[in-house]
């Protein structure tokens, strides 16, 4: 132990960087409880930093440890103010969820940290108020990665009816959109897995290459022309579904944003087509202007009548091959059941596959006794809930069988 | 190695007016050897940046463009084998020509090999990834983790330098965790109005400093207004070339010309009936 402050020995330098170290990794937990994936080579960049003249200087030290631990936009928007809170002890104003620091504990600034280092009595209540290396929360892997806790995750159950919280809403809109993006990346990567492997086109090859002496010097390949999933979307908006159409809405955003070949109609006493106004780019202002589409007329739903609409008018159109019709609705018909049946029954010849969500499917002691549903299900290929994001994502693997 | 300041007036040099943020993130790239991520809407100057970078460095810029079903023949190398058959053909009954036919003479080099075996470390511009698929962006992930390429009939290829990888997004695909990890990430926003002013005054000849800070306050007026297309900084400047090629000085010399040459920033139907004549008047009122 040196008793010199002005030149530190061994030891205080061993002691300093043994406390910033500590500090660090509190850092990075904090870090990953507001959702951040940060791995062992992120901190071992971010030592790097510490040690190569960063340390002191935090606005430098921010502006570098936001570049190495951002991903997405998310991040770097929150990232500022998680700074702050943990090594300035400001307090943080946006409406990110509690972050993982000990209650109570204030944080101590840089300044300080380096003060404490200075002095070895400061040194010790600090490293006190520090969560020990080995207490890590449960769910972690030994890099720091967590094990699939991801803020999506928290929400995966719950039924969308019982979202009431803006922020959780908000959430559950956000990762109905990923859902739609993610669906549409595996669709499209097994796409290519199919298409690997081109075959020649002798005959072309043969002609093309008469002036060569018939030497297959320019090859005319064989592509297989393989139409893309298109995935068409009705979705019931009527006062019955009314509690989970925001959340659908909102899927379907994102199904359109990235499946290359999709369509939408909403429909309740009559149907809408409403591809167009999902071609926003701004989620919020296409659901404003799919909200007001939505609106019914308040008579019930005539999904008969409306499949009718769809047959005669639209499914030329939309309809190919490689078709998979996604129905939203709870299959509560306020027309003509019969009619419903017949056109389902159409309907079905038209496309690959027939996808009936129903949001009611997963309450407690709920059966398909509605006449609506009891005339669709002989036409249908998939019939299962969706009142959450666990029930959306469980449909993936089938989808991509298509 | 460059520090932060020296970064960025090399970067103003060029042409470039970067902001601090992205000045550090550049000199974190060469500190920590990480490829960088650049984030944003489309027009807010994300390719700029890795030409800019070049210029810093004195380097070549090698670009490589995605698209959905770009694969390794078009990105890593090819074998040219109209070349191969006509040589097989001119050596017919040579033991050896099948060791001849599969080796460099005969080999295409497509942007991401071509970046590994500059003498001198270029900027490799790995252009909208989002538009790949996945399977490309893992089998880039690897090529980044080692920088080292392998060919069956060639072996292993090291490199021979590392570049200065920049990446860029516009977020129309959900990039891997895997991917993001190993870049730096850097968000891209729209300039404020200094930044766009100082833009201007380097990029338009001719235009003065209060044309320059009224353009830039307009535009930032326009991109608060509801707009399909949202103009980018490319759009402001072919906007201020205009306003100096009709010889205006002071935009509220001219309401007229100005709302007329907003063809240059409106690039929709919808966008150019948002913004009336009143709208104009309007905006120009703010940057008097």
């Amino acid at each position: 132990m040196s008793c010199c402050g002005s030149s530190p020995g061994y030891d205080d330098l061993d002691q300093v960087s043994r406390l910033v170290s500590a500090r660090l990794a509190a850092f990075l937990r904090t870090l990953r409880d507001a959702g951040f994936r940060v791995g062992l080579a992120e901190g071992q960049d971010a030592a790097t930093l510490m040690s190569s003249g960063y340390a002191g200087r935090p606005g430098l030290l921010r502006a570098a440890f936001k570049h190495l631990f951002s991903a997405r936009k998310s991040d770097w928007d929150k990232f500022d103010g998680l700074f702050d809170a943990f090594w300035l002890g400001k307090r943080v104003r946006s409406r990110s969820r509690t972050i993982g620091s000990a209650p109570g504990a204030s944080n101590p600034s840089l300044k300080s940290l380096q003060d404490a280092a200075a002095e070895q009595g400061g040194s010790q209540s600090i490293t006190d108020q520090l969560p020990s290396s080995d207490d890590a929360p449960e769910g972690r892997s030994g890099d720091g990665r967590m094990e699939g806790a991801s803020p999506a995750e928290n929400i995966a159950e719950v039924d969308f009816r019982m979202l009431s919280d803006p922020d959780q809403v908000a959430e559950a809109h956000e990762a109905a959109a990923q859902l739609a993006r993610a669906m549409r990346t595996r669709l499209t990567r097994r796409d290519l897995a199919r298409r690997r492997g081109y075959r020649l086109d002798l005959r072309r090859t043969i002609h093309r290459n008469i002036s060569h002496g018939g030497v297959p010097i320019s090859l005319v390949k064989r592509q297989r022309k393989d139409k893309p999933l298109r995935l068409i979307v009705l979705l019931d908006a009527s006062g019955s579904m009314s509690m989970y159409t925001s959340v659908f809405l909102r899927f379907i955003h994102g199904v359109l944003d990235q499946f290359r070949e999709a369509e939408a109609f909403l429909f309740h006493t009559r149907l809408a087509y409403v591809s167009d106004a999902m071609k926003e780019k701004n989620a919020a202002r296409a659901l404003d202007r799919l909200s007001i589409m939505a609106q019914g007329a308040g008579g019930g739903t005539k999904i008969g009548e409306s499949l009718q609409t769809f047959n005669r008018w639209h499914a030329r159109r939309v309809i190919h091959s490689r078709s998979c019709v996604m129905i939203v609705s709870d299959g509560y018909e306020t027309g003509d059941a019969a009619l419903l049946g017949r056109e389902m029954a159409v309907l079905s010849r038209r496309c690959r596959r027939i996808v009936w969500l129903n949001p009611m499917m997963a309450w407690e002691g709920y059966t398909p006794e509605a006449r609506g549903i009891r005339a669709a299900l002989p036409h249908v290929d998939l019939y299962a809930p969706a009142n959450s994001l666990q029930s959306l994502r469980a449909l993936e693997p089938y989808l991509m069988k298509l | 190695m460059k520090g932060r300041d020296e970064i960025a007036q090399a970067l103003a040099a060029s042409g470039y007016i970067a902001d601090a943020d992205l000045a550090t993130a550049i000199s974190l790239m060469q500190l920590l050897r990480r490829p960088l991520l650049l984030e944003g809407e489309a027009g807010v100057g994300k390719t700029e940046v890795a030409k800019a970078l070049a210029k810093v460095h004195a380097t070549e810029l090698i670009r490589l463009q995605c698209y959905e079903g770009l694969d390794q023949s078009s990105a890593l190398y090819e074998w040219n084998y109209q070349r191969q058959l006509l040589a097989i053909q001119a050596h017919r009954g040579v033991d050896s020509i099948e060791d001849q036919v599969f080796s460099e003479k005969y080999l295409l080099e497509r942007p991401l090999l071509a970046a590994i075996r500059r003498p001198k470390a270029p900027v490799l511009l790995i252009d909208e990834i989002d538009r790949a698929d996945d399977e490309f962006e893992a089998f880039l992930l690897e090529l980044l983790s080692d920088f080292q390429v392998s060919i069956p009939e060639l072996g292993t290829i090291p490199a021979v330098t590392i570049p200065h990888v920049v990446l860029t997004s516009n977020g129309t695909r959900e990039l891997s965790d895997a991917l993001r990890r190993r870049c730096l990430y850097h968000y891209v926003d729209y300039p404020d109005v200094d930044r766009e002013t100082r833009i201007i005054l380097a990029r338009v000849n001719g235009a003065s400093p209060s044309l320059s800070l009224q353009i830039a306050r307009m535009v930032e007026g326009i991109r608060k207004e509801e707009l399909r297309k949202v103009p980018g900084v490319a759009e402001t400047l072919d906007w201020a070339a205009a306003l100096v090629g009709l010889d205006i000085r002071d935009l509220n010399d001219a309401p007229e010309s100005v709302h007329e040459t907003l063809i240059c920033l409106l690039k929709t139907h919808e966008d150019r009936a948002r913004v009336t004549p009143e709208v104009t008047q309007r905006l120009l009122g703010k940057v008097a």
